[in-house]
């Protein structure tokens, strides 16, 4: 984190940041002694939260590899760039383990605050600027829910310990009913699940390139598992579940059409991204919506399938010229091992077999079958998934089938080689999903 | 082992493709289906003395309980055989082309043959699902690819249509995976008992998959124009093979999974099946388009399988899976000869035809032979099936039987109207220029003739497959006894 302090040579900078996440990796593989807390058991260390924040941190290790030399084409500060993001980690840490909704304030802030300076790190440019004003103050208006939403939940329960609660079992008050709900919303807005997705495409868009894809991937994961931990864990059990559940099955409705829908309408590859994550992030309220095992395994799955396969393809993207679909014209010739990658990152976010994509999929939806009254809304989801490979085969159709000049700059070996290495993960978790989830 | 070899070989030698170019792809492919075939004919050996030992199982996901379960019985071993005769005749048909960036191509084409076999191999329902989509997506690169010109949209349409009804299908296969203790595998979801209501609705996610592969009115709005814009040694492996995949599907998995929806529902598939055939046929009569004109004429055919399955009993079910091979051989036939008709003089549109047996008899013969067969002549193949599925319609109903039997009177009439406006009649500048055909179309085409007579006047040997050991249990599972 503070190795510009020492380190001048901004190139080098990427390398320290890349050892520092190996060195987090290990120090969270020793962390297997599960089951115990700390910090006052505010925060709880279990294979689900070690596994999760492996993800999180092999995801952000990729991340510095393709997208690390990106950071200097933004600003001066580059070693402030990496730092914000070890800070963004550092938060994410919490998020799969905080038992505490004081933990979980916290975890949401630290990740949260550092993201609006990184959208407005492109100080000359005036959408970066818009994108970080209107990220913090819609940012900050989610706090103040967030914030009531703790204080009902403690009005009525006396505790902010998240299994200390006891909502499950007997009547439940209307205070708790409210803070639940606020809850919900302010991390709807969170994971831009519509109808609190409007900040999203104007964020992505706006804020540089580089920053975009860790908020859309590493980012949004953590912000699911943070829901899912707070709904599974406090808000279930009895017949509480069913106070939300249908809210969200209503909210995880709404992003699915809306996310797919305006993705289609899209003529930057940039923006259709941004819209797909809204899309994506329809398919993750699956797994919350549905609380069981399959669930957890289904989001765990989801956040490494996505977090790969979308960081990949915004790796490929801060190469490119231009960010329209007619700027993937006739990549295929010109780059033929970039495409073919960039079409595997692609047919994993369609959610087609042999890629990790299929089984995120696969696992979420399982989980919404498995509990019964949801037969709609996966009917609606694989709908909805069919729409979503018009999106995405747009982009292959640019590659492979239009003519063009495409040309992606700056494609040395060892980033074809990194991109390779995304692929092969990509799609040995699309066969042997077990690889990851044996952890569990 | 036999069984995975018939998957493993083209996947790897398709990869391997990938790396190759001009000739050296297309030889490898060649000997690559030619390996493939070997090893059917092995199997089919072993089949007839031990059926058993072509089961193959090992563990894939334990934690879902998914395995790797493959085996052969009379109805996947009839369409491996033709999966593995189709792709050599292919192959060898276009040995004298040269496609851009062959080594893609053929890569590609051995990839989807890869998923089909995949396809007809499962017996494990998240496999079948993987293989299934394995199929589509090389077939999607190359009708877009090396199709016509307006193949993306068209090619993007098929991929859609079919991506969705597969999806579909996952929701119904998860559904009753949930219903068991925690496997895929046929022989646990043909034996679950799920109700009558469950069944209904499951019936149409797993029907409207196969209607879109098959496809069946009105599902079928994707073919016409893809088989017209793709290239077409695709075009071949599509309506000869691919096709079979929603009939396969619907008598391994459907109809054995869901008997009693398929019960509830049968009358509503026979009707659209009956409402396809019929509407095919008449607009096949309308067409001056030769690939067009096939590719309704095939909507037409597949309908009167289709029919013929949900009928039910065991004429028509053994008619279905001998008019399943005939009419693959056939059709690739039909393509073989449109294929050099439109590389010779550049255009497939009938108008523009005429006088093409003075010029080229052998072709002229040939096509003339391979129509009738696909008309159903006696002592062609194509009888025996149609005979069997008529006599098994007409037991289950006699006016569908009689509705779509007006379906052989206009396929005579297309067929031969096709016949006299390309074969008879004066050369015109365009066709008086025709040569006739070459080294590998010829032999490709001695080879299907050849197996039109045979198996023709000699049916045996296919129905020995479909009434011989093994499919005992798949028709009996199929009649629910």
């Amino acid at each position: 984190m503070f190795v510009g302090l020492v380190v001048k040579q901004k190139q080098y900078i990427k390398y320290f940041a890349i050892a520092g996440t190996v060195l987090a990796f290990i120090a969270n593989l020793l962390d297997v002694q599960q089951g115990y807390g700390v910090m006052h058991g505010m925060v709880e260390v279990s294979s689900f939260s070690v596994l999760f924040n492996a993800i999180a941190i092999a995801s952000t290790a990729l991340y510095f590899l393709l997208c690390g030399s990106a950071f200097e084409k933004v600003g001066e500060d580059v070693a402030d760039y990496f730092a914000l993001i070890f800070f963004i980690l550092a938060g994410i840490m919490l998020t799969g383990a905080y038992s505490n909704l004081l933990m979980l304030f916290l975890a949401i802030e630290i990740i949260s605050i550092p993201q609006y300076i990184l959208a407005g790190a492109d100080k000359k440019n005036l959408k970066s600027n818009e994108a970080s004003l209107k990220y913090f103050l819609m940012g900050s208006f989610t706090t103040g829910i967030l914030l009531m939403g703790i204080a009902l939940i403690y009005g009525a329960t006396g505790t902010f310990d998240l299994r200390e609660m006891g909502l499950g079992t007997g009547e439940l008050s209307p205070l708790a009913l409210c803070g639940i709900i606020l809850l919900g919303f302010s991390l709807a807005f969170k994971v831009s699940a519509a109808p609190f997705h409007f900040w999203t495409p104007d964020v992505y868009d706006g804020s540089p390139t580089v920053f975009t894809a860790f908020m859309a991937t590493i980012v949004k994961a953590a912000s699911f598992i943070a829901f899912m931990r707070l709904f599974h864990v406090s808000f279930s059990g009895g017949n509480i579940s069913h106070h939300w559940q249908l809210i969200l099955a209503i909210i995880t409705a709404a992003t699915l059409i809306i996310g797919n829908l305006t993705a289609v309408f899209q003529q930057s590859v940039k923006r259709m991204l941004a819209y797909s994550s809204i899309a994506q992030a329809g398919f993750m309220l699956f797994a919350i919506v549905a609380h069981n095992e399959m669930s957890s395994q289904g989001l765990i799955l989801y956040a490494a399938a996505y977090s790969v396969a979308t960081i990949g393809i915004f790796a490929i993207l801060l190469k490119m010229n231009d960010y329209t679909f007619d700027g993937f014209n006739g990549l295929a010739r010109r780059q033929p091992l970039v495409a073919v990658v960039c079409a595997i990152f692609l047919f994993s976010l369609a959610g087609i077999p042999l890629t990790a994509g299929f089984f995120a999929k696969y696992f979420v939806l399982s989980a919404a079958v498995q509990q019964g009254d949801l037969l709609w809304l996966v009917i609606l989801g694989v709908l909805c998934a069919a729409i979503s490979a018009y999106y995405y085969f747009r982009v292959i159709i640019a590659m492979y089938f239009k003519p063009g000049e495409a040309d992606a700059q700056g494609v040395t070996p060892g980033f074809k080689a990194m991109l390779v290495v995304a692929a092969a993960i990509v799609i040995v978790l699309g066969i042997f999903p077990n690889l990851l989830l044996q952890f569990l | 082992m036999l069984t995975v070899l018939l998957i493993l070989i083209p996947l790897v030698t398709g990869l391997i493709t990938f790396g190759l170019s001009g000739r050296g792809a297309k030889v490898f492919s060649l000997i690559s289906s030619l390996a493939t075939l070997a090893v059917t004919l092995a199997a089919w050996a072993q089949f007839r003395t031990a059926p058993e030992a072509l089961r193959f199982t090992a563990e894939w996901i334990p934690q879902l309980g998914s395995q790797i379960n493959l085996g052969l019985d009379g109805l996947s071993l009839m369409l491996v055989l033709l999966t593995t005769i189709s792709f050599p005749l292919i192959f060898t048909t276009v040995l004298s082309r040269n496609y851009e960036r062959s080594g893609a191509f053929y890569g590609l084409m051995l990839l989807s043959q890869a998923g089909m076999l995949g396809v007809f191999l499962s017996y494990d329902a998240l496999l079948f699902y993987v293989f299934w989509e394995l199929a589509l997506i090389p077939v999607y690169f190359l009708c877009s690819m090396w199709g016509g010109e307006k193949a993306i949209p068209v090619t993007f349409k098929f991929f859609v249509y079919t991506f969705a009804g597969s999806l579909l299908m996952l929701v119904g296969i998860i559904y009753i995976y949930f219903q068991t203790e925690g496997s895929f595998s046929w022989q646990t979801f043909t034996s679950l008992h799920l109700s009558n209501d469950e069944q209904s609705w499951l019936f149409w996610l797993f029907f409207v998959a196969f209607a879109i592969k098959m496809p069946v009115f009105p599902f079928h709005t994707w073919q016409p124009d893809t088989y017209e814009q793709s290239p077409t040694p695709v075009t071949m492996v599509l309506s000869g093979v691919m096709v079979k995949m929603g009939l396969f599907g619907v008598m391994r998995w459907l109809k054995p999974v869901l008997p009693a929806g398929a019960d509830m529902w049968q009358e509503a598939a026979i009707l659209l099946s009956v409402i396809g055939i019929i509407y095919a046929s008449c607009i096949a009569i309308m067409q001056s388009d030769l690939k067009k004109l096939i590719a309704y004429s095939s909507i037409a055919h597949i309908g009167l399988m289709s029919a013929a399955i949900f009928a039910g009993n065991e004429q028509s079910l053994a008619g279905v899976q001998v008019q399943m091979f005939n009419h693959g051989i056939n059709i690739i036939g039909l393509w073989i000869i449109i294929e050099v008709i439109e590389q010779r003089l550049g255009t497939k549109n009938m108008q523009q035809l005429g006088g093409i047996a003075s010029v080229a008899p052998a072709l002229s013969i040939l096509l003339v032979i391979v129509s009738l067969a696909n008309i159903a002549l006696p002592l062609t193949n194509g009888f025996i099936g149609e005979f069997l599925m008529f006599s098994g319609l007409f037991q289950h109903n006699v006016w569908f039987a009689a509705v779509s039997a007006i379906a052989i009177i206009l396929a005579a009439v297309y067929m031969l109207r096709m016949l006299q406006k390309v074969l008879f009649g004066e050369t015109n500048a365009l066709t008086a220029t025709t040569t006739d055909l070459k080294g590998g179309e010829m032999l490709a085409l001695v080879c299907i003739t050849a197996m039109i007579f045979v198996l023709g006047v000699y049916p045996k040997p296919l129905l020995e497959l479909v009434s011989g050991t093994g499919i005992e249990n798949t028709v009996a599972a199929l009649t629910g006894r």
